[in-house]
């Protein structure tokens, strides 16, 4: 299959768009371009399963690669393995979601469709590009669209939000583009080619000092501790479409750049580091979960929560082995889809209720009982109910974890382990406060989702699923992959 | 011999020929402004295409006068320019009393200009400095009934009289230390000895008065905010890049032997270039104010490209000046149709544009984005070149600072988007008309930012001309 269609479709979608003249047109037009995508995205996972099953053991597939800015040994060049197919998977459950989920926006419908197909777009091509250079541009390319739709659908301190994310993502990306250069020219030839860098001996000291530029400059992308403060802001700010592209696409841009850039190209790198990866992401994770307690306000707290969950991806890679790393990637499709519908389910309920405080909610489930539904099954998603995508991706991770035996990771483990007791108190407080007890009389006459909002539930509902019930198909994708990448990092 | 000088000199030479051409219009019998300005716009365009054609590379005067393909493109560059001026600031145009001087004063400072990129003799080079600089000063004076364009105009002959000392200075100096002024021989007559380093500080501060270096950029804003727009735009996008590229020669061929002692110094010039216009850029609430240190801190990265001393870092800076043409233009553009609409000029006017005007609201946003470099824009690509080049001497302090800076410029160049996008206005600006020919520019300008990044032949082409 023909990987340029991945970033061409949407591109295309963004010119129809321009295009049409009604509101109604450019939704469907939207809704059009995200399906075709979806079947796309299908499409390659099962042919990308076909080619594993005939036997080809290559490590990229699909890959193409033309000529674009020659002299500076750039190429437009594009390949996926299992890991990079598991985030278009993702990608493209949460961008057909999104759009199915913004149908009621009336303000500037046009552009707002538009901005999400781009941002959709920069997703793609960074999940699918093998050149640093175009990974990078594909990274900045979904900064401007997030800060225009935070700035101009937003609710709340929607400038500040907008600003600030705007800001420490650039911030980000301009400590990866530094790490970049670093790679660029100590290699043993000037390159941005990634599969050919991974070949590459790169001097150990360059490794320490890219790669915590590399991994800290990513990670602000994946909210990683102290570089987290935009998360809660942006999230709560953004209109709903937003907030899930920016939970479920955007902060997984930042794990799998510190997966697939900082730790496969410099191995050396990430074992010196790793311990204050694993001390960082450990301390995400239990400060985002006790700050999650403390929030009164739905968004908030699916915001803070989000902190604590890609905390765990984080902690994932810092343990260096083959299961925690599956874990990892496991947990970015897992959160993506979990906290994408999560938003999407708040969305719903904020545009009924006109409020996101859990304290004047009460006994919605006897008015709205699909949209609780759905409430509670990404609630119980979120604190690892086994049986959902949660509890298979956390399992993993822990038992990666436990395998490294020494003391410091066994605290560590047992640390982010504390986080689910903590998960499972503020996930029930706020959905039983939401969805039980008495209901207000203001809410009697609201009423249940509509076709597209159920569509789109449905949808994040099936992935999460089938995650959960039959992991063993994301599994089978993600640990060759995740396997490649620990053969680099143990030096064997 | 004759042949050889219609060859080589043939870009001067066609400007020279629309120039007395409005010579001899403004002396014969009365035109309306519009039908002028549409023939000047024709003749530029004609000018700009032309400049495509019948490349060649040899030296004339005995090698005071050098062409070669990189210097026609660079030429190419500024004909694209003007030729946008004239497209984006028609209105202005159309209304002035003294359409034909403007020009008239224009052509000669970009002959200038032309002659100064193609010099290959100090002399030559003070002598098309002067050209392109005096004319500039009259036009900044152009709003003959405001006094602030008076004072700007004051100014800038000052302070470019003051450089203009300081630069002959240095060449005196240079021809007592090496005994010529010839571009190709005193490479060869460069040892480092301090006269010599002497000599290289005062040269080097005349460029850095003209391309306002920090800290010899104090005229810039002042001179900025008093000129009519459209000299606004010509001095921060066509001087500056004109200066930029004889910069280029004159330190990757004249200089070349001192790159190690003038590497230092560009480098931390930059740096505080950078620094300087980012944080005085943050404050500003006049639009033209803002331009001005906006473009400073652009100068600080062009500085940064510079220092590597290689092949890309020639192709870099022509390539950043040929986007910052289109970027910077679009903005001065938008700008310039507002004030000349409403006369609102203050950064707080904006507010609430896009409800009114979103058109030119896209074309302001994507300039800016070009200038703050964010992808698609081709001005992405230019400052990631520009910082590559750069870091190739491995110093990455400086290039952390620099892609620090980037963020800073990030900062108030979404100012300004959020002002035209998110803030509320009860008044905005009431819809603008735009005059067909100013729309065809900002479409050009926009096409221009979207395209020259994504299109990598482009690049590729000036990498071959840099060889």
């Amino acid at each position: 299959m023909n990987l340029t269609l991945l970033i061409l479709l949407p591109l295309l979608t963004a010119v129809v768009i321009l295009l049409m003249r009604s509101g109604v047109q450019v939704k469907w037009s939207a809704l059009i371009g995200a399906s075709v995508q979806f079947v796309l995205a299908l499409i390659l996972f099962f042919a990308f399963r076909k080619e594993r099953a005939s036997g080809n053991e290559a490590q990229m597939l699909f890959e193409l690669q033309y000529k674009w800015f020659p002299s500076w040994h750039i190429s437009f060049h594009l390949g996926v393995d299992g890991i990079s197919v598991a985030m278009i998977l993702l990608t493209a459950f949460v961008v057909i979601a999104g759009v199915l989920v913004s149908w009621n926006v009336e303000k500037m419908t046009k552009e707002f469709y538009l901005l999400l197909v781009l941002l959709s777009l920069g997703a793609y091509g960074f999940f699918i590009s093998l050149d640093l250079f175009i990974l990078f541009f594909f990274l900045e390319i979904a900064v401007i669209p997030k800060y225009l739709l935070i700035g101009i659908w937003g609710s709340g301190k929607k400038e500040y939000a907008a600003n600030k994310l705007a800001l420490m993502l650039m911030g980000g990306s301009a400590l990866v583009l530094v790490g970049l250069l670093g790679l660029y020219f100590n290699g043993t030839e000037k390159t941005f080619d990634l599969l050919l860098l991974s070949k590459m001996q790169i001097p150990v000291m360059v490794q320490k000092i890219c790669f915590p530029l590399l991994f800290v400059g990513f990670g602000v992308f994946t909210a990683l501790f102290p570089f987290h403060t935009w998360v809660p802001d942006g999230h709560s700010s953004a209109p709903t479409a937003g907030s899930m592209f920016l939970a479920g696409i955007s902060m997984k841009l930042g794990g799998y750049g510190c997966l697939r850039v900082a730790t496969y190209l410099m191995p050396e790198g990430a074992r010196e580091y790793a311990n204050i990866i694993i001390v960082l992401s450990a301390i995400a994770i239990l400060y985002g979960a006790f700050a999650t307690m403390m929030q009164k306000d739905l968004k908030y707290i699916n915001a803070y929560s989000s902190v604590s969950h890609c905390g765990f991806v984080l902690l994932g890679i810092g343990m260096l082995t083959k299961t925690a790393i599956a874990g990892a990637v496991m947990q970015m499709v897992s959160h993506g889809l979990m906290t994408a519908l999560f938003f999407a389910v708040i969305g719903m309920i904020y545009e009924r209720t006109h409020t996101r405080e859990v304290n004047e909610m009460g006994g919605l489930i006897k008015v709205m009982p699909f949209i609780t539904t759905v409430l509670f099954i990404v609630g119980l998603c979120s604190l690892g109910l086994p049986g959902l995508s949660g509890f298979v991706a956390e399992m993993s991770i822990f038992m990666g974890s436990w395998q490294n035996p020494d003391p410091f990771h066994r605290i560590a483990t047992i640390a982010a382990c504390m986080s689910i007791v903590v998960t499972a108190v503020y996930i029930l407080r706020a959905i039983g406060k939401t969805a039980m007890g008495p209901i207000n009389d203001r809410y009697l006459l609201l009423e249940d989702a509509k076709w597209n909002e159920k569509l789109a539930a449905i949808i994040l509902i099936a992935g999460i699923i089938a995650i959960g019930i039959a992991p063993f198909w994301l599994n089978d994708l993600i640990t060759p992959a995740a396997d490649e990448i620990m053969h680099k990092v143990a030096g064997k | 011999m004759l042949n050889d000088f219609l060859l080589l000199m043939k870009s001067e030479l066609v400007l020279a020929f629309i120039l007395f051409l409005l010579l001899i219009i403004k002396v014969g019998k009365e035109v309306t402004n519009e039908r002028l300005l549409s023939l000047i716009q024709i003749l530029l365009l004609g000018n700009f295409i032309y400049g495509f054609f019948f490349i060649e590379s040899g030296s004339l005067f005995g090698g005071m006068y050098i062409t070669n393909g990189l210097i026609a493109f660079q030429k190419s560059i500024i004909s694209l320019g003007i030729y946008l001026i004239s497209l984006l600031f028609s209105d202005w145009l159309k209304k002035s009393e003294h359409l034909p001087e403007f020009f008239i004063l224009l052509l000669s400072a970009v002959l200038g200009m032309f002659f100064l990129i193609s010099s290959g003799n100090l002399l030559m080079f003070y002598l098309s400095l002067e050209l392109a600089t005096i004319p500039v000063a009259a036009m900044a004076n152009f709003d003959l009934d405001k006094k602030i364009s008076s004072e700007a105009s004051m100014k800038m002959i000052l302070s470019s009289a003051l450089s203009s000392g300081v630069l002959l200075f240095g060449i005196s100096l240079i021809y007592g230390a090496t005994g010529t002024i010839g571009f190709d021989q005193i490479p060869t007559l460069l040892d480092g000895s301090s006269l010599q380093i002497l000599a290289f500080v005062f040269l080097f501060t005349a460029f850095a008065f003209k391309l306002s270096i920090v800290p010899f950029h104090l005229w810039t804003a002042d001179v900025y905010e008093g000129s009519p727009m459209a000299v606004t735009s010509f001095l921060s996008v066509i001087s500056k890049g004109a200066i930029a590229f004889i910069l280029l020669t004159t330190l990757y061929k004249v200089f070349a032997p001192m790159h190690i002692l003038w590497y230092n110094m560009v480098m931390l010039l930059s740096l505080i270039t950078m620094v300087v216009g980012n944080l005085f850029a943050l404050r500003q609430q006049n639009i033209k104010r803002f331009l001005a240190f906006s473009s400073i801190a652009q100068v600080g990265f062009i500085l940064l490209g510079l220092s590597s001393h290689s092949i890309e870092g020639t192709s870099s800076v022509v390539y950043f000046v040929l986007i910052y043409v289109f970027s910077n233009l679009a903005a001065f553009g938008v700008a310039g149709a507002i004030s000349q609409s409403y006369g609102k000029e203050l950064i707080e006017d904006y507010k609430g544009l896009y409800q009114t005007n979103p058109f030119i609201s896209w074309v302001l946003a994507l300039s800016l984005f070009s200038l703050a470099g964010i992808p698609p824009t081709a001005g992405f690509f230019g400052k990631l070149f520009l910082i590559t080049a750069g870091a190739s001497k491995g110093n990455y302090f400086f290039i952390i600072v620099a892609a620090l800076n980037m963020i800073i410029s990030l900062y108030y160049y979404l100012r300004i988007v959020r002002a035209v996008f998110m803030d509320k206005n009860d008044q905005p600006i009431a819809k603008i008309n735009l005059d067909p020919s100013t729309k065809l520019g900002m479409i050009i300008c926009t096409a221009g930012i979207i395209l020259i990044g994504l299109l990598s032949w482009v690049y590729d082409y000036i990498t071959t001309l840099s060889i």
